[in-house]
């Protein structure tokens, strides 16, 4: 049995999304390993997005499982809390009972998007701020002893600083801190977005394609910084990428949906060889030349922004 | 039962020209995504504009009443269209693309300044004119009450009809209706596909200003007497029809302005006419919080 | 090449006068007015429709002229650093009563304590509150009025009925009007932006036609007076031996009573300045931005959006509450048409002029708004331009509408793009103070 079949971190089961006649996703299931980056392909419109969307409770399934625990994964607790109507036992998580806010808070899920979304105006620092607002709101009593400003809220607000300047350092933004998210270079955007993620102190970090729009010397960069992430055991990674480079490069597990449907689901070098996969992909050859994808998504982000 | 006979002989009366005011919101709405606010204003100003016309027009011309309330309806119609043509180009055309409240907050602006504009211009007080064309047909009599249906008021629905089926044709078959509907899905696409999108724009409420005329000038007919703070709750409630009906949808704004005009007379006949504005109310808070799509409108989906 | 250029520039101004012809045709070169038959009949104004399109041609005329070389750019604007503005302007608003009464005497006072610095304090209170939901939220609410209302109706039945003062009474005002926009906000803080402000706007019209109708409690459109009015710390502002005056052997003046109803109007509105600029460093207030920046991606960081819309929503109306008391206090009755739309209109122009996120900029407006307009009332010689029935408040608020209008078009992002981080690295010094001072502008990209 292969690794992240023993000790996953979520699984996904019978996952279906429908949006009027179309199945965008369509009864998938699969296992995110715990301490694995396991990255998730598949041509455009293949359903990667909507799956996303689905397990951060943006959209809520129209049938299926998701289970999740930043502790131990097990199948009894499953089980019961299937059975029950309860969203949660405090350390197994069934997502798709949850509200979105729920699943950052309390099971610990953190993600990015395809299309960036930093909060503009404000400042670098203020986005990653923002990412541990929860605590920090506890701290400053609900606002009244924020309001007087008593030490035990300047100590918890100082914290929070030290942890945002930190990631700050670890993406090379320190110099910046202090400037509007929007007005950064798109590569440092993306990177500024996965560091608000990391702020939530999330177990399972999902980016929904990270890479797109960098240029080589920057999804290297990127290749290290989530190698990093993954390396210090606290967090494991599902990562949406049509940057084979990267996938091949830093993945443990690879999950490839088209149309909706699993179509293969095995390690790097399994999936690379598999004939479905080749299919899948040959037959959009000219949308997946990953160069031009990068470029495409490149440019109407740009235009869009 | 004669009361609730007439009342809904009014209701619908008033419905339709609530139905007309709504095809103007819906349509903008429809194709730049905007609530715009200011279009009861336009409503009332279109309304001021057909009676001066048709003082000028019996007073100094000496025209009958009939061909005068003809010429003044067309007059009403193309002038209020170059207003808010004018509108359009100095208020919201900048805003597309802004942060998504501005189009609200400069409306909210428009509105304030017609109906500002209107009493400075005109005067703040009551303006009516004497009533024309007064002649009922009955419908029952000898009971204890006679209901009855004036020429007005068949007119009225008539032309509300006639002018739901003319815009019903145009945005389903004609070029400004597939450069509307295409506006609508991708206003971006649809530029870098060469339809002229600020002309679409402009022509969409070049319409829903003639419509609102048409109501404006139908509403002096009906009731003969017009101010220039009646924008602002015959607006809102053309507004709950647009959302009552589902907004975006052209038979949804008449559908709405036919039940929010039943619901209003009805209300006021049998609970509270001291009430009657907040059943419009109600209505809109109720629709827009559980079912903002409405009746006939696609739901609104957000995409993340 | 330049008679090119003014042929072109005639053929613009041609056709603008043209369309402010159409526009100004019939609505300005007749007037209806009933006549002693009491019929409607025409008066000609053809000089002021010349005049109309005579403006427009000029104006369209050097305007094309002008606007043909490149476009200039503009460097950003930068406010200097004025440390000494925040203090000036205190001392000049604490002394500025005692200095109106001896200028001008007791009586003469009277008018510019009341209508030039109470009335303008409370609306700044208000644009302050309103900028808590608006500007920082970014939850447009055009019912602000309603919890208005329901401050200056709270006192108006609260005083006679339970006895207490206004000191106990303030605080409750406030909470009811947060309780009543908690109870608004509730079921329709999850609809998309645009839909938000109408249904407010139709709850305040509600609240309005309520108040209007339910005689037996509001008394209608009459409204509610004889109430319990201001006493300094339990003394009345009364002639006799037991008032105010005698208590500290001064002589009974009327104007005492507006001196301290104008230092508590000030103390009020500056705790109220006070408690919105540290909220906004606090992660309420950052959420609050966040929320208006990029609702999903909030959502994505864990924050329950309806909880902070909530708090954004009741708290400006725990402001409107307080105004509402002190609006009580300052009339001596209520009624329902101090609080229609365009009360609302008028406070949120407040804020959109004041450029949402700065707390002068809101000052600002509300002075310049509230005050020019009572400013064009007193100009009596107006009155002989203009004649008789002119109005300034009509132009104010026909002004108002352009100003948003102008505002929208031409500092769009004027909501947002004005801030100054709530937290920084560098040194704070180094950037602009926001203590009661305009923000640095900084050229965000959009
Ligand atoms: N809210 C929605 N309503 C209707 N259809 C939707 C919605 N969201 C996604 N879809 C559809 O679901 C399908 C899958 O979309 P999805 O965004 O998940 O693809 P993807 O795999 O992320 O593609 P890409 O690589 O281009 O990002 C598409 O056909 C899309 O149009
Ligand atoms: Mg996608």
């Amino acid at each position: 049995m292969t690794r992240w079949l023993q000790d996953p971190i979520l699984r996904v089961d019978h996952l279906t999304m429908r949006f009027g006649g179309l199945l965008a996703v369509n009864n998938v299931s699969f296992a995110a390993g715990r301490g694995d980056i396991t990255a998730l392909i598949g041509p455009n419109g293949a359903g990667k997005t909507t799956l996303f969307n689905c397990l951060t409770g943006f959209y809520k399934p129209t049938s299926g499982r998701i289970a999740f625990s930043a502790g131990r994964l097990d199948d009894a607790k499953i089980g019961t809390l299937t059975r029950s109507a309860r969203k949660h036992d405090g350390e197994t998580f069934l997502l798709e009972r949850m509200a979105d806010h729920e699943i950052v808070r309390k099971a610990r899920l953190a993600r990015t998007f395809q299309n960036i979304r930093l909060f503009q105006g404000m400042s670098a620092l203020e986005n990653l701020m923002i990412a541990q607002n929860e605590a920090l709101s506890r701290a400053a009593g609900f606002s009244f002893i924020g309001l007087l400003g008593l030490p035990s809220w300047r100590r918890a607000e100082q914290a929070a600083v030290e942890r945002a300047v930190g990631w700050l350092d670890r993406i090379g933004l320190r110099k910046r801190a202090d400037d509007p998210a929007g007005s950064l270079p798109y590569g440092d955007q993306r990177r500024l977005e996965i560091a608000r993620a990391m702020c939530t102190n999330p177990a399972l970090l999902c980016l929904d394609e990270p890479a797109a729009g960098l240029n080589a010397a920057e999804s290297h960069g990127l290749a290290e910084l989530l190698r990093g992430i993954r390396d210090e055991g606290e967090t494991s990674i599902l990562l949406i990428e049509h940057d084979m480079s990267v996938v091949m490069r830093i993945s443990d597990h690879v999950v490839v949906l088209d149309y909706g449907q699993k179509i293969a689901d095995g390690s790097p070098a399994e999936v690379r060889e598999d004939p479905a996969v080749i299919a899948a992909y040959l037959g959009v050859e000219e949308h997946d030349e990953p160069a031009v994808e990068a470029a495409l998504q490149g440019q109407a982000l740009g235009s869009g922004a | 039962m004669e009361i609730f006979l007439q009342q809904l002989i009014n209701g619908v009366t008033l419905g339709s020209i609530y139905g007309l005011i709504a095809i103007g919101y819906t349509m903008v709405f429809g194709i730049i995504g905007m609530v715009n606010f200011a279009h009861g204003d336009v409503f009332m100003l279109s309304a001021f504009i057909a009676l001066l016309l048709l003082l000028l027009l019996t007073q100094m011309l000496g025209l009958a009443a009939a061909p005068a309330f003809v010429v003044a309806l067309v007059a009403a119609m193309a002038l209020t269209a170059l207003w808010n043509f004018a509108i359009e180009r100095v208020a919201y055309r900048r805003l597309r693309g802004s942060f998504r409240l501005a189009p609200l907050i400069s409306a909210i602006g428009m509105s304030t300044f017609l109906a500002n504009f209107v009493t400075v211009t005109q005067g703040p007080n009551n303006k009516s004119i004497p009533p024309m064309w007064d002649e009922v047909i009955k419908i029952t009599s000898g009971g204890a009450y006679d209901v009855t249906l004036s020429y007005k008021q068949i007119l009225i629905v008539v032309v509300t009809g006639a002018l739901l089926a003319a815009f019903w044709f145009v945005v389903q078959k004609t070029s400004l209706g597939r450069a509307q509907r295409a506006c609508e899905q991708d206003a971006k696409m649809a530029a870098l596909l060469g339809v002229d999108v600020n002309r679409t724009v402009a022509l969409t409420f070049v319409i829903g200003a003639a419509l609102a005329a048409v109501a404006g000038s139908l509403y002096l007919l009906q009731y003969g007497v017009v101010k220039s703070s009646d924008g602002f709750v015959p607006g809102v409630k053309a507004f709950t029809a647009a959302v009552l009906g589902g907004i975006g949808s052209l038979p949804g704004a008449v559908l709405g302005g036919l039940l929010i005009g039943l619901i209003e007379t009805l209300w006021g006949q049998y609970f509270s006419s001291d009430y009657k504005d907040v059943a419009a109310f109600s209505v809109l808070a109720i629709t827009l919080i559980f079912m903002p799509s409405g009746l006939m409108g696609r739901p609104d989906v957000e995409k993340v | 090449m330049p008679a090119e250029k003014m042929l072109r520039a005639l053929r613009e101004a041609g056709w603008a006068t043209l369309v402010v012809a159409g526009l100004s045709f019939p609505i300005i070169a007749y007037r209806a007015e009933p006549d002693f038959n009491n019929l409607l009949a025409l008066q000609p104004r053809w000089p002021l429709f010349l005049q109309f399109c005579a403006a427009a041609f000029l104006l369209r005329f050097f305007l094309s002229l002008w606007s043909g070389g490149e476009a200039k750019v503009k460097p950003a604007r930068v406010w200097p650093k004025l440390p000494w503005l925040g203090p000036l302007l205190l001392a000049g608003l604490t002394v500025y009563p005692l200095a109106v009464v001896a200028l001008l005497g007791p009586q003469a006072a009277l008018k510019w304590i009341d209508t030039y610095g109470v009335q303008i304090l409370i609306y700044v209170l208000l644009g302050w509150g309103l900028n808590i939901t608006v500007g920082l939220a970014g939850l447009l609410d055009l019912g602000y009025a309603a919890f208005y209302a329901v401050g200056a109706y709270a006192y108006a039945l609260l005083a006679p009925l339970t006895g207490l003062g206004f000191w106990a009474l303030l605080p409750v005002c406030g909470l009811l009007a947060a309780f009543w926009g908690f109870c608004i906000g509730f079921p329709i803080l999850r609809l998309r932006g645009d839909y938000l402000a109408i249904v407010t706007l139709a709850f305040a019209e509600i609240v309005r036609i309520v108040l209007i109708n339910w005689d037996v409690v509001t008394h209608g459109e009459a409204g509610l007076f004889g109430f319990p009015g201001l006493n300094f710390f339990g003394l009345p502002f009364i002639p006799g031996p037991r008032g105010f005056a005698a208590h500290f052997g001064l002589p009974f003046q009327g104007v005492q009573k507006q001196i301290f109803l104008y230092y508590l109007v000030l103390v009020l509105a500056l705790l109220a300045n006070l408690v919105s600029l540290r909220l906004r460093r606090l992660p309420l207030g950052r959420a609050w931005e966040a929320l208006r920046e990029d609702e999903i991606a909030c959502r994505a960081l864990g924050l329950d959006t309806r909880n902070i819309k909530l708090t954004a929503f009741a708290l400006g109306a725990f402001f409107a509450g307080i105004a509402g008391c002190l609006f009580a206090l300052r009339q001596g009755f209520v009624s329902p048409s101090a609080f229609t739309f365009s009360e609302s209109a008028l406070i949120l122009a407040i804020v959109v002029l004041g450029g949402g996120g700065s707390q002068l900029g809101v000052a600002v407006a509300a002075v310049f708004l509230v005050g020019a307009s009572e400013l064009l009332r007193e100009l009596t010689f107006l009155k002989s331009v203009f004649g008789p029935d002119f109005d300034p408040a009509q132009y104010r608020m026909l002004l108002v509408g352009l100003a948003m209008v102008a505002m929208m078009n031409f500092r769009p992002r004027g909501l947002v793009s004005t801030r100054a981080p709530t937290v920084r690295l560098s040194n704070p010094s180094s950037g602009p103070s926001d203590h009661l001072l305009p923000q640095g502008e900084k050229g965000v990209a959009s």
